[in-house]
């Protein structure tokens, strides 16, 4: 009793010395508001001029946002593109760099160390993907075609990066294979931060299999990391760009591999209509934004 | 702690928490029995080293590819071993660099000093301000913390020229600054820490050093650190990584201020007779951030297995 009294009455008198945590706070809050908060607010305030890096922005109000939808050919495309991929590679990411991390988890320390180094290292190698131009090429030397060609499945070489029919599948098994980053970690880290207490106190509750442990114990216990992991995972699928126009170039055979940021890429650095990219970026943060709200939902359910 | 919230939670009495602690002596033997049938472990293993081959394929192909002569590296496509290994890419380095006009030494000097400099600002600033969102009471943390998480989804084509227009402002263009402070700035390392820290540091822990009598600074110094030592190490790990591959696009012209990359860039422009010292350049700059993943990675595993500081 006595020593409750006490702590309630310490609570009272540091609990309230904010002044430290805002000191703690201070060097990430100005920095950040700095290098980031003002560039994409000034971006923001860009979407509604005209502005070509030369002239003077020019008022136009929302015009760059109607002609989004109005004038540009390319914009249904991209977006059509950009969820498709985004609703392919976000789960299957997400889930993979969760189970692969659950996997992980039950070997010994070192194993998991090489084990977890080589799911990392495609995100190691910076310039990984050099490997997949040559491995689905379009003459019959590529490692694909010829492995095909020698096997009898084909009898000329199939144009992987030049198809509309299978860019798409390759960008999304590169783009998985890139992934298993920093979310697959912050699993491993999270997963090896759960209590071991938790699962005996399970197995005395009646917890009968894998399975229910992991839907009641591990999952619950790791909803911090799995939005992280979420939020990362939404960053990185509905931003697929540099993937898709090093394999397929930018535009592609028939716009199938290109996406708003390459769009972007496009609009801003190639034509410099900055306004407008701003605009477009602004239409693919509110598309990010309302997917994040949906997860956000649906991670509540964990563990019911 | 934990033990006890799972049983306040699903409702036990006192009664018969105390029968299932006798039972738990029993229990604690086979508590791990969920184990996979001994052909369900075989495709698990399966399972993972393939995936593992599969990621792990390019680094295994730039390696072998720095030590073909230049007679094997016209072959198309590329075979995933070498004949007659030789050492003769990493021999040409020095005589393709030393026509550089600055030494070769300034730029790893760059490299190490912009890199060490930034990862150790990020991760520091970022724990603090974890911290601060993680455990205290101020006011508006919440929204503060939305709006870190928004700032992962918006895209960066677009913030050059403001960005732009902002170093100069500060006048840290062409200067170390412009390679260093803006990293720090990025919001992925607080929001990590922010959601280990919530599950990692238990209140009462905190509540000890405040009986104590130590405010929130001295807290997070002696308590919290030690506690997210795992965390910390891992993002200075990708913070290590990102900076050291960086390359300054359009903020660094000073060529003495200037990073590895940049001579990475000049070396693979020589066209296909220099791709062997182009592969043998990728895989020396990859050694830095293995050896960092190796290091911060096995005391991360080490650090798991003996985590004894819990509620």
């Amino acid at each position: 009793m006595k020593k409750t009294r006490i702590i309630t009455k310490s609570k009272k008198l540091h609990f309230g010395n904010n002044a430290q945590y805002y000191v703690l706070l201070a060097p990430f809050a100005i920095m950040f508001f700095l290098f980031t908060v003002l560039p994409v607010l000034s971006s923001i305030v860009l979407s509604f001029f005209d502005f070509d890096m030369i002239r003077m922005p020019n008022f136009i109000g929302i015009d760059n946002y109607i002609r989004m939808f109005v004038d540009d050919d390319t914009f249904g495309i991209v977006v059509k593109n950009t969820i498709l991929f985004a609703i392919i590679t976000g789960p299957i990411g997400f889930m993979l760099s969760f189970v692969l991390a659950w996997f992980l988890n039950e070997f010994k320390p070192f194993t998991r160390t090489i084990l977890s180094f080589m799911f990392y290292a495609p995100a190691l190698v910076g310039n990984g993907l050099f490997i997949w131009q040559i491995a689905f090429s379009n003459d019959s030397y590529g490692y694909m075609n010829s492995l095909l060609l020698s096997w009898g499945f084909i009898n000329e070489p199939i144009s992987w990066l030049k198809s509309e029919q299978y860019i798409m599948p390759i960008i999304i098994i590169v783009q998985l294979w890139q992934s298993m980053g920093v979310s697959f970690l912050a699993n491993i880290s999270g997963l090896q931060n759960i209590n071991g207490e938790m699962y005996e106190a399970g197995a005395i509750d009646g917890i009968r299999n894998r399975w229910q442990e992991l839907w009641f114990i591990t999952l619950p216990s790791m909803k911090n990391m799995l939005l992280f992991s979420a939020v990362m995972q939404i960053a990185s699928s509905f931003s697929i760009s540099s993937i898709a126009v090093n394999l397929a170039g930018y535009p592609s055979v028939g716009h199938a591999a290109d996406t708003i940021v390459s769009h972007i890429g496009d609009v801003g650095t190639v034509r410099y209509e900055m306004g407008y990219a701003a605009a477009l970026s602004v239409f693919l943060f509110a598309l990010m934004a309302l997917t994040r709200k949906a997860i956000v939902k649906l991670l509540d359910v964990v563990g019911r | 702690m934990n033990l006890l919230r799972v049983v306040k939670r699903s409702g036990i009495t006192d009664d018969s928490a105390k029968k299932h602690k006798s039972l738990k002596a029993s229990k604690e033997k086979n508590f791990k029995k969920y184990t996979r049938s001994k052909f369900g472990n075989f495709i698990f293993v399966f399972f993972l080293v393939a995936l593992g081959l599969f990621s792990v394929l390019p680094l295994i192909y730039s390696i072998i590819t720095s030590f073909k002569p230049l007679e094997e590296l016209l072959v198309f496509p590329p075979p995933f071993y070498v004949v007659r290994p030789t050492l003769q890419n990493y021999r040409a380095l020095p005589n393709l660099l030393s026509n550089l006009s600055i030494p070769l030494s300034r730029y790893i000097f760059n490299s190490l000093f912009v890199t060490i400099s930034a990862t150790v600002l990020y991760v520091f600033i970022a724990t603090m301000a974890a911290f601060a969102l993680a455990k205290s009471k101020i006011k508006g943390k919440a929204a503060f913390f939305v709006i870190v998480q928004f700032a992962l989804l918006f895209n960066g084509t677009t913030l050059s020229v403001p960005l732009y227009l902002i170093y100069s402002w500060l006048g840290i263009v062409d200067t170390y600054w412009v390679m260093i402070i803006p990293y720090a700035a990025t919001s992925m390392g607080v929001f990590l820490m922010k959601q280990y820290m919530e599950s990692a540091i238990p209140d009462a822990l905190l509540e000890a050093g405040e009986i104590d009598g130590a405010g929130p600074i001295r807290i997070f110094f002696q308590i919290a650190v030690p506690i997210v030592k795992p965390c910390l190490l891992t993002l200075m790990m990708f913070g290590f990584r990102d900076v050291w591959a960086a390359i300054p696009d359009g903020t660094v012209f000073n060529e003495s201020l200037k990073t590895l990359p940049t001579i990475m860039s000049q070396i693979t422009a020589g066209g296909i007779a220099r791709s062997g010292s182009a592969m043998a350049v990728t895989v020396i700059m990859m050694i830095p951030p293995i050896l960092v993943y190796v290091i911060s990675q096995s005391n991360v595993m080490e650090a798991m297995s003996s985590a004894g500081i819990k509620e």
